[in-house]
């Protein structure tokens, strides 16, 4: 197996021009699992641990650009603030060890369905800065994931950064395991108020083929939602958007879960931090009009 | 006159009854140590194994044509090449080194290939052809026994039955349940490892990471062809063992292919192999009834136990015993049916872990008294300790309890505990679910349950249960030293610094060497049954006195406390061997049960306290308290080490551990999808610990690694029960079991 360390992103993109099977290499918490485990064999590996500018963020008028290389361990630690929802799936992720060394750019590189931050990326309508020798083009993240661990990079392209607006409204994120901690996702959930386009982003992890919008469920909040005079919301309200949010799913059974479970506890969840989330911008109001 | 230890160690720190820092300690905690995986030696190749995809397969031909072609391949064997017999085990020699022309388990091993690098043992393994002919395999543990017979003798394992006093009893209350054990694996960090190397007298030394050097030695020796003299075995650093080393991995492979080769193999299991590659604990079906008066006193239990050996029996007819002899728990009750079968299927083989089949029992047991007291409208712990075992109580095997029994003590004391508050700031790593995210404090429900357990504590059944030590003492640079040797592995436990705590107390020398456990001494048993500080400690104390007695003589009758021990022996070297018994035990009578089978009991208390999140069926263990009596504390620290560690090997086996099975095949074998509990499980514990001596035991100690095992388990299901209302009859407790979905 080739083992290839370029020194600059072009220096990569070219390596992946020519070898396109080479698979890339950041953090090495999913890579070097399958590696071990002898479930791959790539001719060779790209390792992207040595080009500084794919560890870099930057933020111009609220807007973010997250090199695919920043580890989830300083995402919690600089961008919480700013990026609040990416800032609590980050923190679900593996343990402190492996939050240090493992990114969003493999997160999305590996697009397993069970991946933590794929919701986030979805309800905050990312985008996924992708790179080749030919150029960059820019793909929203409902049009990344097509298919179990599948995603919309071409051979050649690698992941260069996600584009994120900072959270222009509250935003939480939930998962369900069968531990406290270090555990995988059995199924998880993301919202994002918008409240400036008086709509919210949805989305469900590791209850479907791909992380997937749940789109009737935004679109229902969309119409429930009184963001001129906001109020506390109905229970029902509530209600109906955990089944709506349900209904997106179309979990399978298998060993880390049922699929009736799955759907169950989406429903809770989504429920739930529907409520914070809420409750969130009912604050932020108040103390703004005081 | 005698010489007392108390007049040695005047100056002497780090005895027993301190807890000084254990020698590999620096390593391990520095990752200096090193583990069987890490051996290595010049000019060595690697050693891998084939094994069989299917639960139950007919082995229709082996092509080893291309596999042999790989360049860098050494060697390709099956069991043609078994040099001698093909048949091993713990208690029956019913598993072959290597496949015949059948396979009764997904794992089995089929070929070994020997090669340059595991690489090159890989692509080699990928071209061994093996044809199988795809049986129908019996998974099914209370039919097994009618099924399709996967041994000769068909697949009844053992039988034990308990019959004490009335068989037709009446009672005013019965309560009856039925409940389901999952699967635990023993999940030790340190995967199988060995390293076999050819000697040039033509047998071999075999540095291998094991519970029990001589019981190893017998049947590697045996599939070898070889006499035991020609084949050594010298431990090696063992990352955690919980019974899960007590049968032969590689030990066999390894050499076979060492021999073959006369090269030096090394063979480490990954992750997902060490599933396959070790025995986990019975899974079990256990159907129970409990008859009471009004007013609590149990009259009769009954009770129908089926554990499920998987494909071959390894120590399943011990653990059948256990889960017989103690099916009551540590109860008084004068009327006993009891019939416990231990069956082949074509499971993954399961054998010792940590409990051994007083698990099994100890869950359902539990949840028959809590249910018991539920109909009677009393207090768990009232209805508890209403029936609680003290000593002089008899066990349904008519065996007298002889030494300690504080069961009734054990409750109160973890029941008068203050109870923790409940929480009023919102930390997510106190809450169900954990930094997940999952409640803000929605649908959080609060639950107590309380649980007590007996464990027997070494090796029973007439079994000549026995360790060898030997204690030397000379004088280096003008120091008095002494040297301690057994065979007894060393897994983590600490046997290590409880040998030198001992020596020092015994011989008042503050510089206690261990020598590294091999076979070149006699056997030192298994480090299994809460049994090592008892039997190797006993040992090492019965070695020290030989020592004691010959410097005695030295001293032609001085005082030995007035003589200067440096000057007396000069450059003389004392070096005793010392084979040490427990008492004997008898075996149970095949008809009734009855018979002193066990040597000690030893009994642990929980209370768990749990808040459940009733809608997502989430659990987090809040508190999970235990006291235990431990007979005398040698190494107080170690002993709340290992009530620490046994509790949270039965919190994981409550709400997380199992190893899932479809049709005979595993579907977990990862530390993705086998969970064992992080920092964020356990919770911190407050643990009680009696020192109430056993009169029998060297020092008066009790086993104590086993017994919290097995009453946190049902405490906490019972605190989950208590929260939720519901009946909860199978362990692990699954989300969806509490949400029904």
């Amino acid at each position: 197996m080739d083992f290839l360390r370029p020194n600059t992103f072009a220096e990569a993109l070219a390596l992946k021009a020519e070898q396109p099977d080479a698979v890339p290499i950041a953090g090495g918490t999913d890579v070097m699992v399958e590696l071990n485990f002898d479930h791959r064999r790539p001719p060779a590996l790209l390792d992207l641990t040595r080009i500084a500018e794919l560890r870099e963020w930057s933020a111009v008028d609220g807007k973010l650009r997250v090199g695919s290389g920043v580890p989830y361990a300083r995402i919690i630690e600089q961008l919480g603030g700013q990026l609040p929802g990416l800032a609590m799936a980050s923190r679900t992720v593996g343990s402190p060890q492996i939050r240090n060394r493992g990114t969003v750019g493999g997160n999305l590189g590996a697009a397993s369905p069970a991946g933590d931050t794929h919701p986030v990326l979805l309800a905050g309508d990312a985008v996924i800065e992708a790179a080749s020798a030919r150029g960059t083009r820019m793909i929203p993240a409902a049009e990344f994931y097509l298919g179990v661990k599948r995603n919309a990079l071409e051979p050649d392209e690698l992941i260069a950064a996600v584009h994120l607006n900072a959270a222009p409204g509250p935003e939480q994120f939930a998962k369900v395991g069968t531990r406290n901690a270090m555990v995988i996702a059995v199924c998880s959930f993301a919202i994002a108020l918008h409240p400036a386009e008086k709509r919210v982003g949805a989305a469900v992890g590791s209850a479907a083929p791909t992380p997937r919008h749940a789109t009737a469920a935004e679109e229902f909040l969309a119409g429930e939602l009184d963001w001129d005079a906001p109020k506390p919301l109905l229970d029902s309200v509530k209600r109906r958007f955990g089944e709506l949010v349900a209904e997106a799913a179309s979990p399978i059974d298998d060993v880390r879960g049922s699929a009736a479970y799955r759907k169950h506890a989406l429903a809770v969840l989504a429920r739930r931090t529907l409520g914070w989330a809420w409750q969130d911008h009912l604050g932020k109001e108040t103390r703004e009009c005081a | 006159m005698s010489l007392t230890p108390a007049e040695l160690t005047s100056s002497v720190t780090g005895g027993i009854g301190t807890s000084p820092q254990r020698p590999d300690g620096n390593l391990k905690v520095r990752g200096e140590f090193a583990y069987a995986s890490d051996l290595w030696h010049e000019d060595m190749i690697w050693g891998s194994t084939l094994r069989s995809p299917h639960p139950y397969a007919r082995i229709v031909s082996i092509d080893l044509t291309e596999a042999l072609e790989v360049p860098g391949v050494y060697a390709v064997l099956t069991h043609e090449d078994v040099p001698g017999a093909n048949l091993y085990g713990l208690e029956h020699k019913d598993q072959p080194v290597l496949a015949v022309d059948v396979v009764r388990y997904q794992g089995e091993a089929v070929a070994l290939v020997g090669a340059d690098h595991p690489e090159t043992a890989t692509r080699a393994m990928k071209r061994i052809k093996v044809e199988y002919e795809v049986l129908e395999p019996v998974v099914d543990m209370e039919t097994a026994a009618d099924d399709t017979p996967l041994h000769p003798g068909g697949n009844l394992v053992r039988h034990v039955p308990i019959r004490r006093g009335g068989q037709a009893p009446t009672a005013d209350v019965v309560v009856t349940g039925r409940y389901e054990v999952g699967m635990q694996d023993q999940a030790f960090l340190g995967p199988e490892s060995g390293l076999a190397v050819p000697a040039e007298d033509g047998g071999v030394d075999l540095y291998i990471a094991t519970q029990w050097l001589h019981v190893d030695q017998g049947q590697v020796a045996s599939a070898l062809g070889m006499p035991l003299d020609k084949v050594r075995l010298t431990l090696s650093g063992v990352g955690g063992a919980f019974g899960g080393r007590e049968d032969l991995s590689m030990q066999v492979h390894a050499c076979m292919l060492a021999l073959h080769t006369r090269k030096p193999v090394k063979m480490v299991y990954n992750r997902e192999e060490s599933f396959y590659g070790h025995v986990h604990r019975h899974p079990a079906v256990l159907h129970y009834e409990h008859g009471a008066t009004n007013d609590g006193k149990l009259v009769y239990v009954k009770a129908r136990i089926f554990l499920d050996g998987g494909a071959y029996a390894s120590s399943t007819g011990a653990v059948v015993a256990n889960a017989a002899t103690l099916g009551v728990g540590p109860y008084e009750v004068d009327n006993v049916t009891i019939d416990c079968y231990g069956v082949y299927t074509n499971n993954p083989p399961c054998g010792a872990m940590r409990g051994f089949g007083a698990v099994q029992a100890g869950f359902a047991y539990e949840s028959q008294m809590d249910k018991l007291a539920d109909a009677l409208g009393m207090d768990p712990v009232d209805v508890r300790i209403a029936n609680a075992m003290t000593e002089g109580s008899v066990m349904p095997t008519g065996q007298v309890v002889d030494s300690a029994a504080p069961v009734a003590q054990l409750l109160k004391l973890v029941k008068d505990k203050p109870l923790p508050p409940v929480s009023t700031t919102l930390d997510l790593r106190s809450m169900p679910g954990g930094v997940s995210n999952t409640t803000h404090g929605e649908g959080v429900v609060r639950g107590i349950g309380y649980a007590v357990g007996i464990k027997n504590v070494c090796f029973s059944e007439g079994y000549d249960d026995y360790s060898t030590a030997r204690v030397r003492v000379q004088v280096i640079n003008g120091e008095l030293v002494a040297l301690a040797h057994t065979a007894a592995c060393e897994v983590g436990q600490g046997l290590v610094t409880i040998m030198q705590q001992i020596v020092r107390t015994e011989l008042g020398v503050q510089r206690v060497t261990i020598l590294p456990m091999d076979t070149s001494i006699g056997n030192g048993g298994s480090t299994s049954a809460s049994r090592q500080t008892y039997v190797t400690g006993g040992a090492v104390k019965a070695a020290c006195a030989a020592v004691r007695d010959k410097l005695a003589k030295l001293a032609g009758g001085r005082d030995l406390s007035e003589v200067d021990l440096v000057e007396l022996l000069g450059d003389d070297v004392v070096d005793e061997t010392v084979e040490w018994r427990h008492r004997a035990t008898e075996p149970l009578d095949p008809e009734t049960g009855q018979g002193n089978a066990h040597v000690q009991y030893g009994f642990a208390a929980h209370r768990a306290v749990v808040d459940v999140d009733v809608e997502l069926g989430l659990v987090k263990v809040v508190e999970l308290d235990c006291a235990q009596d431990v007979g005398n504390a040698l190494n107080p620290q170690a002993v709340l080490g290992q009530i620490q560690g046994g509790s949270a090997q039965g919190l994981g086996l409550a709400v997380m551990e199992e190893i899932q099975t479809s049709g005979g095949k595993v579907r977990n074998p990862s530390f993705t999808d086998y969970l064992i509990p992080t920092v964020l499980d356990m919770p911190p514990m407050s643990i009680d610990v009696l020192e109430l001596a056993d009169p029998n035991a060297p020092y008066g100690v009790r086993g104590v690694g086993e017994p919290p095992t097995i009453s946190s388990t049902p405490a906490i299901v019972a605190a989950i029960r208590a929260a939720t209302g519901l009946a909860l009859t199978r362990v692990p407790v699954r989300p969806e079991h509490i949400t029904g979905t």
